[in-house]
């Protein structure tokens, strides 16, 4: 069959624009909950909404994470691994006093990713950052690269893991936002927790969902993120900062 | 001007066994430094979740940044023709060889998963200078290889000068790359400058030709080789004028930071109220590794004045590598500007650290490592030429 | 010297053959046990899990990890879930599955450093 060129340029013209669009098509499907079957999507930004306000002395967020991650103390503060902390900030004119849960802020532009020499450190397609353990070689570049100090290294033997959360000596980790759990259409175990026993403060969802809770608070409501000049674009924003 | 002969040391004296037996002894205090921090995992360092990077890697940067600058004494004979230098290119080559041995042995034993070497040599993000840093040392390995055997073997004498432009360009990359380690990080404050890398250049120059000026005394004198004062004298002024270039670039880099507000913090700590860091800054970095040497350089005409400058310059160095790594960590993150910070993961604190002995001992190993396989290297090889006399050298006064 | 050399070969090798006192033997080695205490066949055919199952593993840990793809039938937590013994719930330890193999190939395995080797029970993972 002969093919002259504009009818060739044609067809390949309505392929690449099939091609274009087919990912598209899959729009409505991910609207919903994602199947376990189906690949995290670009599509979908996770995201938190944490209005400090409401944050007081309590730290059932902390308690709950590591509850649900296996991350257990060893009675040494200096090389505990911690996956979320209670910051206390004093401003340095007025002494206003404030306290904010802070993790890992799941950037779209993650340092740690950038400087891991193996790709271990990496962005999954739907912006939860998260460290592979099995190409992680310890080098602790990224603990370096970190701007909020959300790292931690594991610096003894560690057993009694839990099954969704996996960690071993020698590799480097932070918190997951509960990615076992957002693959299960849950919300990560924090959130959970503040919603059920704490102030309420923190809000779940996905950031390109015009339809979630807090695509519609970051819309109407005052937001910021931790050290915006950076230009990180982080995952976790914080109102009442 | 004569042939220069090289030949390789007898190596078999007493001291020559004793000398590797202590070094022999400091590698295997490293090994089971590296067996036991790897085994217990590092909660037996002095290293922490604030300073995850402590004494080891500050001998390893060190060794890594001196093995790319001794081989700028191969580098001014063959890429930039000085024939005075040529006699002592092969030792350059060898100790550029060892000493990246010595600083990658430690850097390798240190990490969590040691054992995934392998994995960090296949898989690579192009994205991470440390990436590409492992592709450069490994690569450094063959391009000086290959240039070494330019020199040694005759017929290939021609090709020493283009095998010598190509080791140079690598190792510029490479030093550039390790100061870019430190230089593209944004999270801390003392890090994230431009003149990280080429200062990382400088400072290669100053410690490469120090440990060569150390190395080659000490070789020559051991092995009853004649080394004369037009070598040496060239050898000392050339490195009083690295030493000068170093001080500039810590300066320009200092008063830059200076003039900049939002810097005035980290400045304070670093220069004046630090603790430990500025006594290591001013005393160590400055005094002993800068004004000191520069005195005995250009002020004593004398070979213990000579050898104590470099083995000056080689302390100021550790001190200085030691406040950029350490206390770069040590500085609290600026993640809230103008707060107060506290929290239980030490936040907007000074992190406190205390070198332990595992790291010393596996720091110690690494260099130990170096000297021990050039000591070898100079029994196997004829690395060393014959005699480095006045007289042997020519009148080259190149 | 070379007499010697040869001298101390032999006395290794006549010695080595004591050196792993177990009750069962096939050439010195102690046999793996391999227990199935839980369901008829596995995710794949025998044959296939003994010749590919690493390759299973490597490919399926990159596929749930950057992918997302949580398959349940092929999750480690699902291999540990129906091989682990009974009386122990792990995979690791004397007769242990994965060790069992593992120790008489004399091949090491990374997985549990990381991954917990003992079965979740209904009731832990029905509470969340």
């Amino acid at each position: 069959m002969s093919l002259d060129r504009r009818q060739f340029l044609r067809w390949g013209a309505a392929a690449a624009a099939g091609a274009a669009l087919a990912p598209g098509i899959r729009l409505i499907e991910l609207a919903q909950a994602r199947s376990p079957q189906e690949a995290a999507s670009a599509l979908q930004r996770w995201g938190l909404l944490i209005d400090i306000t409401k944050c007081t002395d309590c730290d059932v967020c902390v308690t709950a994470c590591h509850e649900e991650n296996g991350v257990t103390g060893h009675g040494r503060p200096e090389t505990d691994a911690q996956w979320i902390r209670k910051v206390h900030l004093r401003d340095k004119r007025t002494g206003y006093a404030q306290t904010l849960p802070f993790m890992c802020q799941h950037c779209e532009h993650p340092p740690c990713v950038d400087v891991c020499p193996t790709g271990a450190s990496f962005k999954r397609d739907d912006g939860i950052v998260l460290v592979d353990k099995h190409t992680c070689i310890g080098c602790r570049y990224c603990v370096m690269a970190c701007p909020y100090g959300a790292r931690s290294f594991i610096h003894e033997t560690v057993s009694g893991q839990k099954a969704d959360a996996p960690r071993g000596k020698g590799t480097v980790e932070s918190c997951t936002l509960c990615v076992h759990r957002v693959d299960r259409g849950e919300t990560p175990a924090c959130v959970q927790a503040c919603n059920r026993d704490g102030g309420k403060a923190m809000v779940f969802g996905d950031l390109n969902d015009r339809d979630s809770a807090i695509h519609k608070r970051l819309r109407t409501e005052p937001s910021s993120q931790v050290r915006p000049d950076l230009a990180l674009n982080t995952g976790v924003r914080y109102q009442g900062l | 001007m004569a042939r220069t002969h090289y030949s390789e040391i007898e190596g078999r004296s007493p001291g020559f066994y004793a000398l590797l037996s202590g070094l022999g002894a400091l590698i295997l205090a490293g090994l089971g430094a590296a067996w036991y921090m790897e085994h217990n995992g590092h909660y037996v360092t002095g290293m922490s979740n604030r300073i995850v990077w402590g004494v080891p890697h500050v001998f390893a940067v060190f060794l890594i940044v001196a093995a790319s600058g001794v081989l700028n004494v191969a580098s001014i004979a063959s890429v930039f023709g000085r024939d005075l230098y040529k006699p002592l290119a092969r030792l350059s080559g060898l100790l550029a060889l060892t000493l990246l041995a010595g600083g990658l042995a430690v850097l390798v034993l240190d990490l969590g998963r040691p054992e995934r070497m392998i994995v960090a040599m296949t898989h690579y993000n192009f994205k991470s200078i440390f990436a590409w840093n492992i592709f450069l040392y490994t690569g450094f390995y063959a391009v000086v290889a290959l240039y070494l055997w330019t020199m040694f073997e005759r017929r290939m004498n021609d090709y020493s000068k283009p095998a010598g432009l190509f080791a140079f360009v690598w190792r510029l990359v490479l030093t550039t790359g390790t100061g870019s380690i430190f230089g593209f990080l944004v999270a801390r404050e003392p890090y994230n400058s431009a003149l990280l890398a080429p200062l990382f250049i400088v400072m290669s120059f100053s410690y490469g030709l120090a440990i060569f000026v150390l190395v080659l005394m000490a070789a020559c004198r051991w092995s009853g080789r004649a080394l004369g004062d037009v070598v040496l004298n060239r050898l000392r002024n050339l490195l009083g004028v690295f030493v000068a270039t170093v001080l500039y670039f810590v300066a320009v880099y200092h008063l830059t930071n200076l003039y900049i507000a939002r810097q005035h913090e980290v400045e304070r700590f670093m220069l004046w109220d630090g603790g430990i860091y500025p006594a290591l800054f001013w005393i160590g970095q400055v005094l002993i590794g800068g004004i000191l040497p520069l005195a005995l350089l250009f002020g004593i005409a004398s070979r213990r004045a000579t050898a104590g400058a470099a083995a000056c310059v080689i302390a100021g160095g550790l001190a200085q590598v030691y406040v950029l790594i350490i206390g770069g960590q040590a500085y609290p993150q600026l993640m809230f500007p103008e707060k107060e910070v506290s929290s239980s993961f030490f936040d907007g604190v000074v992190a406190a650290y205390a070198p332990s002995l595992p790291e010393v001992a596996l720091s110690a190993g690494g260099v130990a490592l170096a000297l021990a396989l050039t000591a070898v290297a100079l029994k196997v090889l004829p690395f060393l030429p014959r005699s480095l006399a006045d007289g042997d050298v020519g009148s080259a006064a190149a | 010297m070379m007499r010697i050399a040869a001298g101390i070969i032999a006395a290794v090798l006549a010695v080595a053959g004591f050196a792993d006192a177990g009750e069962k033997r096939a050439h010195r080695v102690a046999m793996p046990v391999v227990k199935i205490e839980k369901g008829e066949t596995c995710v794949a055919p025998t044959e296939e899990m003994r010749r590919d199952h690493m390759t299973m593993l490597l490919h399926q840990r990159d596929r749930t990890l950057r992918q997302g793809l949580r398959d349940s039938r092929f999750s480690l937590k699902n291999c540990v879930d129906c091989h682990a013994r009974r009386d122990t719930g792990s995979v690791l330890g004397k007769d242990g599955f994965c060790a069992s193999c593992h120790s008489y190939a004399s091949v090491s395995m990374d997985c549990f450093e990381c991954h917990t080797p003992v079965r979740q029970s209904r009731a832990a993972s029905a509470s969340r």
